[in-house]
């Protein structure tokens, strides 16, 4: 299912980051950074929240607007029930949409508000999404001071906020379609091996983005996958061209960007509904604001697992929903 | 693509894991944690002048004590980190599971928050730990009737 769009763009962007992002690579590209891992609230979850609203703020200074000037609230996030995103909507008092869709999350808000507005429906939108590194570990795996051994394969759930602007009115980044994609399950059960598990999905709805425009991959100049991490890329690049012979050339993961993932110690890198559009709205923005790159597919991918379904030994099924941005001529 | 296939896939980019180094650094660090046990228990039943058992208890007190001091500290798991099987399977490590799933559920109470999840962790060792002496003592008591 894509969808093309002819008037949507993306205004303006927000970041805010934890520590250990504000440590690597990307530091500079970012617009704020918590260095407490409560960012000075009481709990880890009242935190992730203030990441939002942080980082929602700073977009609105950006774009000189005030909260009553936005239509809708789009938001995202890994805690249970969503609360982190549904806090941030009792500050913010816009009219709020909740999703989940795991670490796709953000793309999937990105493509219903590009919806809405293609359709004038909204005038504006803000989609966020966070993570929370610490609000990860104590839900899905150990306790935050256990800090008991994991596999190499492990992912590192990022800490930060992404929050972007989305409205009629013209400026730089061009949303230009979007794509939901199907979920996919490959028999993976292993939760230490995320990359693994959203590899296939990944793929698939980058094959039914490319078939339903009709359009050969060389169209793009950069393909981006969410948070596969170092194992999770290669995976991706084999399976690629063992199942469709593609040749995957200008493509990267942003969970291998977000952190050097050689020297911090990140496992195979990130992941978290945040990682994706934080390296994107930061790093990659200013690239295609540089022109250095034009048209890039970022494709976040998540896993729809619970501890639950895991403890019960169920397999991980997988989503990714791809968006393409372009530079507007 | 059969699912079968994909697996291949996985397999061929799934790290090996440093078994090697790993069994390494636990073996030191486990022994040298023992070392500082045997000299607890050296040391007490000489200072306090009492049995090898009443020393050994003091000697494990001192530990959980020590384990539940640095996790609150928030040392601890940096160093379960590093050190692996060699800090979490001796009794430091059963005492910094429970103190660090205490620590987690401060902020939710105490009867809903601490109390309901501080065996989160080590509940499994203690259930497991009494059925298997029984099962072990059971098969003692039994073999003792015939011999």
């Amino acid at each position: 299912m894509t969808f093309k769009y002819k008037n949507v763009y993306i205004n303006d962007t927000a970041t805010v980051v934890g520590k250990l992002e504000n440590e690597g690579p990307l530091s500079k590209y970012f617009d704020k950074a918590e260095l407490d891992y409560y960012v000075g609230e009481k709990t880890f979850e009242e935190g992730e929240t203030k990441l939002i609203l942080e980082s929602v703020d700073i977009l609105l200074k950006k774009q000189n607007k005030n909260i009553e000037d936005i239509n809708m609230f789009i938001s995202g996030d890994l805690l249970n029930q969503i609360t982190a995103s549904s806090f941030a909507a009792l500050k913010l008092k816009t009219p709020y949409l909740g999703i989940f869709s795991a670490c796709a999350s953000s793309v999937e808000g990105l493509i219903m508000a590009s919806n809405m507005i293609e359709k004038r429906q909204l005038k504006n939108c803000i989609c966020s999404v966070s993570s929370d590194n610490d609000c990860a570990e104590r839900q899905f795996r150990y306790p935050v001071e256990y800090g008991g051994p994991k596999p190499l394969t492990t992912t590192f759930t990022v800490t930060g906020a992404a929050s972007a602007l989305l409205s009629r009115d013209k400026s730089l980044i061009k949303v230009e379609s979007g794509t939901i994609g199907r979920v996919i399950d490959m028999g993976i059960k292993d939760a230490y091996s995320m990359g693994a598990v959203m590899a296939p999905a990944m793929a698939d709805t980058l094959m039914m983005h490319l078939k339903d425009l009709k359009r050969d991959i060389s169209y793009y100049d950069l393909i981006l996958s969410g948070d596969l991490g170092r194992y999770g890329k290669d995976i991706l690049k084999d399976y690629m061209k063992e199942e469709y012979n593609i040749k995957l050339t200008k493509y990267d993961d942003t969970a291998c960007m977000i952190y050097d993932i050689n020297n911090q110690n990140v496992y195979s890198g990130g992941s978290g509904p945040a990682c994706a559009p934080l390296v994107t709205y930061s790093y990659i923005f200013k690239l295609m604001k540089k022109k250095k790159i034009k048209r890039v597919l970022l494709i976040a991918t998540g896993a729809l697992l619970s501890t639950t379904t895991v403890n019960q030994k169920r397999t991980i099924p997988a989503i990714a929903h791809a968006i393409s941005l372009e530079v507007a001529e | 693509m059969k699912k079968a296939e994909y697996k291949k896939i996985v397999k061929r980019h799934t790290p090996k894991e440093e078994r090697l180094k790993n069994s390494i650094i636990a073996f030191i660090v486990g022994g040298f944690l023992g070392v500082i046990g045997h000299f607890l228990l050296e040391l007490y039943s000489a200072a306090f002048n009492v049995s090898s058992a009443s020393a050994s208890a003091l000697m494990i007190v001192t530990l959980i004590f020590l384990g539940c001091l640095l996790t609150g500290l928030g040392f601890f798991d940096e160093w379960v980190h590093f050190s692996k099987a060699g800090l979490f399977i001796p009794i430091t490590g059963f005492a910094h599971a429970m103190m660090s799933a205490t620590l987690e559920y401060k902020k939710e109470g105490m009867v809903t928050g601490i109390g309901a999840n501080m065996f989160k962790l080590a509940g499994s060792v203690i259930i497991f730990g009494v059925v298997s002496a029984f099962t072990f003592c059971l098969i003692r008591v039994t073999l003792g009737c015939f011999i």
